[in-house]
């Protein structure tokens, strides 16, 4: 059976649908609102954010998290900033012109509408910030400051130094604890949800599992929101935060919610290099530095001598050799491309020859100390911190890691997964970005999903669907119960040889060989093989101490990494069936004869959305066209 | 390098726990503190034993899940740097570090290293927040902030809600973290309304939680990986009084 | 309702911060002015029984003096006897091992300092006020019986140690106070906080020459 993907788009001009669509929505009246629950999973800006305004609206809200207070949701960690169309600056920005560069820079793989909406949406984003109080960055005249961000040509980032991610979700987490003290939010931290439940179609609860007692229990819900992050993780070193899993979309993917473009996944140029097996998670560093610093290899492959002692003539700026007129500025997937393929000519610098330099001794030749430490002081500083090397005076080591997720349950423009009552917002979605997101703009779009999507459409759903009552008591949430506990005890009963951090490691280095910077046929299939292999292997051998009812982190992680083997399966096989490259996404044998991404939009312009068949089944593909009224498809060129 | 790891353990909120002894044999200075316990707990697991458990999330320094004493310090020796950030080179080897968990009634255990800090949520939903309904703000440019406030703002709300300040204190005190949101949104002029009714609500709400008083040593001050300043303190003060001043 | 606030007031602990640090900077009041008495101590023995019997001729002043002192005591010791009872509270399991970092010893040992002063001060009264422990006390000759007090090494070394915990508690609390009444400045606090250390040590050097004077022979 194959899934009828509607994407909802009302007809019109794009400028107009989203005003359209939300004078379409019926609306639940203000003394009905209450009767329904909503639950919302993630705290993070999509979770926080729409957790707050749906308890604002009226709604009985239910939010969870994994860690221990709704602050901590991994986009505390984001540093450079979130974009808005706001022309501040008046430098040509417009809401039209950053719906193109998202569009673009997406390499036209996401749906013109949303992207639209995300446009127009950003605007309000920074007033409601404002007026929460997040401290954003202002010029001496008390105006909001800006900068140019992943390789805009406008200045329309705002930021708050470079905590921006922080603030932003303080803000959201107070708005959600103020609605906490007013009763309308019951928030449930450090609990972990391990399954959706679906009843006649529609989703109609959750079932979690306490992580401090290990108690499983069952919510039910008129609507279930989830906004529980990337999945990152899959490859076992990111930059996302350790707790970050894919576990919740997985188990909706399970329970019948398509997931689209599993194999768009992004690579940040910036992060501090692996520096041993012990190494547990990558260091971001933001990508603002590439507005000074410059990034070269020497130009001969093994090169040993300090940086220092190799003169500029024996020195190879790549990014600027190759793309003159965006130079250290190209976007994110070109970055990356460009140093794994120096660092694979043996060019690479560093112990282990996985680095690339990045310079600031022109910039501080030019602009002096003082203004880079002013630009970026706490940088420099991690980076030493980290490191052990002054950046000051000898040249940063930088190195791609995997940051980000534009893959995720597939959404229509109401952002409902194809189960109805379950949407899905954030990072989790497949929505706006693509095959590349663009710097800045995910916490807008967590945000814009949060405060200003969501809670109209839920609404709307909620108005139009005569839901029946379903309690925890009905039959489906027992068994849901059962299955989950029935998980537990199988993970803590194999009682094997390894850790399941010796696992999750594996399967790391194998999705990122084979489904990382780049793709290859023969490779994709040696990696399904080799997960398939493994997963095997950790359901007979991995072993799991403790019990199921305390707090267990082993057998926390053990549950995630089950799911991050199922998924990386879902991404090579994703990987695999999608012959082109674009934007994240670069299947070797798809390339320019200069070695760029070659598109192919005859044959690949959709979403794929892949329905579960069962564990060892092959999944179905959906496609979800797409098509470009606004934006022309062009090859993007950076040089 | 080698190090000796006297480490509390602690089977859940109820049981009794007690200061157990670990070898690191192989360890790196790169690693971070928690690295190192990872490699521990990985150790621990193969010989069925029940690893390790402490907090982390985001182990760059801003999620503030982590954090434990080290050799009585909170976070470790290293100024303005939590746990997940510390890294290994800055111990001697063979030197014996002593890990507990954060010590306060407000923040019971509830294993090993990990305790429950849900009172900092409450300190916060008690008023910690500026009410604007979504979708009715003005214009971002509408209200002018000036620089040196925006920027002073932001210093206190850089606060990552790890604890380490109460761990720190010898009054087990909430003042740094407490002081830290009310200066953070009364330095603002969206802040302004509600500045009065916030500092009486949070102090009540921290008060209840059951941390002690402030009798400003300035313990938290040095611990506090984000450098907050004392002076946030003073504000609370400064705000409760005249709050309890103006509502005669 | 003024009832009301007052004791919504002190329930909180900065409200009883407040209470104490109001008590304790009229404490130091009187303390600076009493050092400044004393010290008539070096101008010999008529000038100093002077200013008591000038001292005694004002009834109605020195009663509201002591009145005042009392109740200021009272609340200061009643506020941290409070704050005490709930700061150990807030504690209940200690560390194997604390380290303190950057405060000072002084800001880490008032609730030691404190009340070894209210116990001098007890000391103090029963001996120059009420003669109860100074066997040589005459009524009204004020320098005879600081000067027999003060003769006694043990006494003298009492008064010493009790003035260096005067200083000690003032040198925290000096400054203490302004915070905890709402005052802080990136530029003044530190100016502040230097000046509250000048005075506390200006105040308890004051105070110990007077015994250490006595013991050299130079007051007599
Ligand atoms: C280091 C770094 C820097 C970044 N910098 C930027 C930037 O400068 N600009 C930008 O726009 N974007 C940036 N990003 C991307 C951006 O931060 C994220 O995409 C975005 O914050 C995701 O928000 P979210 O709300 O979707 O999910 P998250 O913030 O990840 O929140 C997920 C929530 O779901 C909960 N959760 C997850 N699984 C479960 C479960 N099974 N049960 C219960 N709860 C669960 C978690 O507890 C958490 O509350 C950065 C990302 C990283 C990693
Ligand atoms: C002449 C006598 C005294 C003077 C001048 C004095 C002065 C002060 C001052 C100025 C403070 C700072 C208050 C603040 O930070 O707000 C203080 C604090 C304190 N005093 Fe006293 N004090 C005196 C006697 C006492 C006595 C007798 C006790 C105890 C029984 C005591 C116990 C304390 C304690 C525990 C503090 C610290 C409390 C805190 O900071 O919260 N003091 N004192
Ligand atoms: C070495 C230093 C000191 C000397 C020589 C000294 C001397 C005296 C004398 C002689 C009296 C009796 C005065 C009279 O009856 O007329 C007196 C009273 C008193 N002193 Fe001191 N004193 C000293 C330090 C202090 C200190 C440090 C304190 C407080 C902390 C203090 C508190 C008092 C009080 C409360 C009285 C009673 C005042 C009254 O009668 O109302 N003294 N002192
Ligand atoms: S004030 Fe500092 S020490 Fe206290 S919780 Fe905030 S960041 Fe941690
Ligand atoms: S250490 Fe404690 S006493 Fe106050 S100044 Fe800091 S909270
Ligand atoms: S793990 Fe996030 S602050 Fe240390």
């Amino acid at each position: 059976m194959s899934l009828p993907l509607h994407s909802r788009v009302p007809h019109g001009p794009i400028e107009r649908l989203w005003d359209q669509a939300r004078f379409e929505m019926k609306l639940v009246s203000p003394a009905n609102k209450r009767k329904h629950t909503v639950i919302v999973v993630g705290s993070g800006l999509a979770g926080a954010s729409a957790a707050a305004t749906l308890g604002e609206l009226g709604y009985n809200v239910k939010c969870f998290c994994f860690q221990d207070s709704p602050r901590r949701a991994h986009s505390i960690a984001a540093q450079g900033g979130i974009n808005a169309a706001k022309n501040y600056h008046s430098d040509g920005d417009s809401v039209f012109r950053l719906f193109y560069d998202t569009v673009k820079g997406g390499d036209f793989r996401s749906r013109e509408a949303n992207v639209y909406r995300l446009a127009q949406i950003s605007l309000n984003i920074i007033d409601q910030c404002v007026a929460q109080g997040v401290p954003f960055a202002r010029e001496y005249g008390g105006t909001l400051a800006n900068r140019s961000f992943g390789g805009a040509q406008v200045s329309r980032t705002f930021y708050a130094r470079g905590q921006t991610g922080q603030q932003l979700l303080l803000g959201a987490y107070q708005a959600l604890e103020r609605q906490v003290d007013a009763g309308r939010v019951s928030m449930f931290p450090r609990t972990e949800m391990l399954d959706l439940v679906v009843v006649d179609g529609h989703a109609r609860g959750i079932v979690t599992r306490d992580l401090v007692t290990g108690r499983i229990e069952s919510h039910a819900a008129d609507a279930v929101v989830l906004g529980t992050g990337g999945y990152g993780n899959v490859y076992y070193l990111s930059t996302n935060a350790k707790g970050s899993n894919c576990t919740a979309i997985w188990r909706a993917y399970k329970r019948g919610a398509a997931f689209a473009n599993p194999c768009f996944t992004q690579i940040h140029p910036t992060c501090i290099p692996v520096s041993g097996h012990y190494q547990s998670k990558l260091t971001l560093m933001s990508e603002s530095l590439r507005n000074d610093g410059r990034i070269w290899v020497p130009l001969q492959p093994r090169d040993q001598r300090p940086p220092n002692q190799i003169p500029e003539s024996e020195r190879d700026y790549f990014l600027e050799r190759r793309y003159p007129s965006f130079g250290n500025l190209v976007p994110r997937d070109v970055a990356s491309r460009n140093a794994k393929a120096v660092c694979d000519e043996g060019r690479g610098v560093g112990e282990t020859g996985l680095g690339v330099y990045l310079d600031f001794s022109d910039a501080i030749q030019n602009l002096g100390a003082d203004v880079i430490r002013e630009r970026y002081g706490n940088l420099f500083d991690m980076y030493q911190r980290i490191t052990d090397e002054n950046p000051y005076q000898v040249p940063m080591r930088i190195y791609p890691a995997i940051h980000y997720t534009m893959g995720g349950l597939w959404v229509d423009y109401y952002l409902m997964s194809t189960i109805p009552g379950l949407f899905v917002i954030g990072e989790a979605n497949f929505s706006d970005h693509g095959a590349n997101r663009l710097g800045a703009s995910a916490l807008m779009q967590g945000l814009s999903d949060g405060y200003f999507i969501l809670p109209y459409t839920v609404g709307d759903y909620i108005a139009n669907n005569a839901l029946g009552k379903v309690d925890a008591s009905h039959a489906e949430f027992a068994r849901s119960e059962a299955a989950v506990a029935g998980m537990t005890k199988r993970l803590l009963a194999i009682q094997g040889h390894h850790t399941v951090d010796s696992f999750h490691r594996r399967l790391g280095q194998i999705v990122w060989e084979y489904c990382g910077m780049s793709r290859n046929a023969p490779g994709l299939e040696t990696a399904l093989g080799e997960i398939r292999a493994l997963r095997e292997q950790y359901w007979s051998d991995v072993t799991v101490t403790g019990s199921a009812d305390d707090l267990n982190q082993s057998l926390e992680k053990a549950g995630r990494v089950a799911d991050f083997f199922e998924l990386a399966e879902l991404m090579c096989i994703d990987a695999l069936h999608r012959n082109e490259s674009c934007g994240g996404h670069f299947r070797e044998e798809y390339q320019t004869p200069d070695g760029e991404a070659q598109r192919d939009d005859d044959d690949f312009s959709y979403v794929a959305a892949w329905e579960f068949q069962g564990t060892d089944q092959q999944p179905l593909l959906n496609k979800e066209p797409l098509h470009f009224e606004y934006v022309h498809p062009s090859q993007r060129s950076y040089k | 390098m080698r190090l000796i790891l006297q480490v509390w353990r602690q089977k859940g909120p109820q049981a009794r726990g007690r200061m157990v002894r670990y070898d690191a044999g192989d360890v790196n200075p790169d690693m971070s503190m928690l690295e190192l316990l990872d490699v521990v707990n990985e150790e621990l697991i193969l010989k069925g034993e029940e690893p390790i458990a402490f907090e982390h999330d985001c182990r760059e320094g801003i999620c503030g899940s982590c954090g434990f004493m080290i050799n009585g310090i909170a976070h470790g020796p290293l100024p303005a740097t939590t746990v997940c950030q510390l890294s290994m080179r800055h111990f001697r080897d063979g030197q014996e570090l002593y890990l507990e968990p954060w010590r306060a009634k407000a923040f019971p255990v509830l294993k090993d290293l990990v305790v429950d800090r849900r009172a900092f949520d409450r300190v916060i939903s008690a008023g910690g927040y500026i009410t604007v309904p979504t979708g009715s703000a003005p214009d971002g440019n509408s209200i002018l902030i000036p620089k040196e406030d925006a920027d002073r703002a932001m210093d206190a709300a850089a606060c990552i809600g790890c604890g380490a300040c109460v761990a720190a204190c010898p009054n087990a005190s909430a003042a740094l973290f407490t002081g830290a949101k009310i200066a953070h949104l009364g330095l603002l002029p969206q802040g302004q309304p509600e500045r009065h009714e916030r500092a009486l609500r949070m102090v009540r709400q921290y008060n209840r939680e059951g941390f002690g008083s402030c009798t400003n040593i300035g313990e938290c001050e040095a611990v506090c990986p984000k450098g907050i300043k004392l002076e946030v303190i003073a504000r609370m003060n400064r705000d409760y009084i005249q709050a309890i001043w103006q509502r005669r | 309702m003024a009832t009301a606030v007052a004791d919504r007031f002190y329930t909180s602990t900065i409200g009883k911060k407040a209470v104490m640090a109001v008590s304790g900077c009229i404490l130091f009041l009187f303390v600076v002015g009493h050092l400044i008495g004393n010290l008539q101590i070096y101008e010999g023995s008529e000038k100093l029984n002077r200013y008591a019997v000038f001292l005694r001729s004002l009834p109605a002043a020195l009663w509201g003096v002591r009145i005042v002192l009392l109740v200021m005591v009272t609340l200061h010791v009643w506020s941290s006897v409070q704050l005490a009872l709930r700061n150990l509270e807030a504690r209940p399991v200690g560390y194997v091992k604390k380290k303190p970092t950057e405060s000072t010893y002084a800001s880490r040992t008032m609730y030691w300092s404190g009340p070894i002063i209210l116990a001098f001060v007890i000391y103090h009264l029963l001996d120059f006020t009420f003669g109860k422990v100074n066997p040589h006390f005459q009524p009204g000759n004020v320098y005879g019986n600081v000067v027999a007090s003060f003769q006694v090494i043990p006494v003298s070394a009492f008064y010493i140690v009790a003035m260096l915990l005067l200083g000690l508690h003032l040198y925290h609390g000096l400054w203490s106070m302004f915070q905890s009444l709402g005052f802080s400045h990136p530029r003044y606090t530190p100016v502040l906080r230097r000046a509250a250390a000048v005075a506390a040590i200006l105040i308890a050097a004051g105070n110990i020459s007077i015994p250490v004077s006595v013991l050299a022979g130079i007051v007599r």
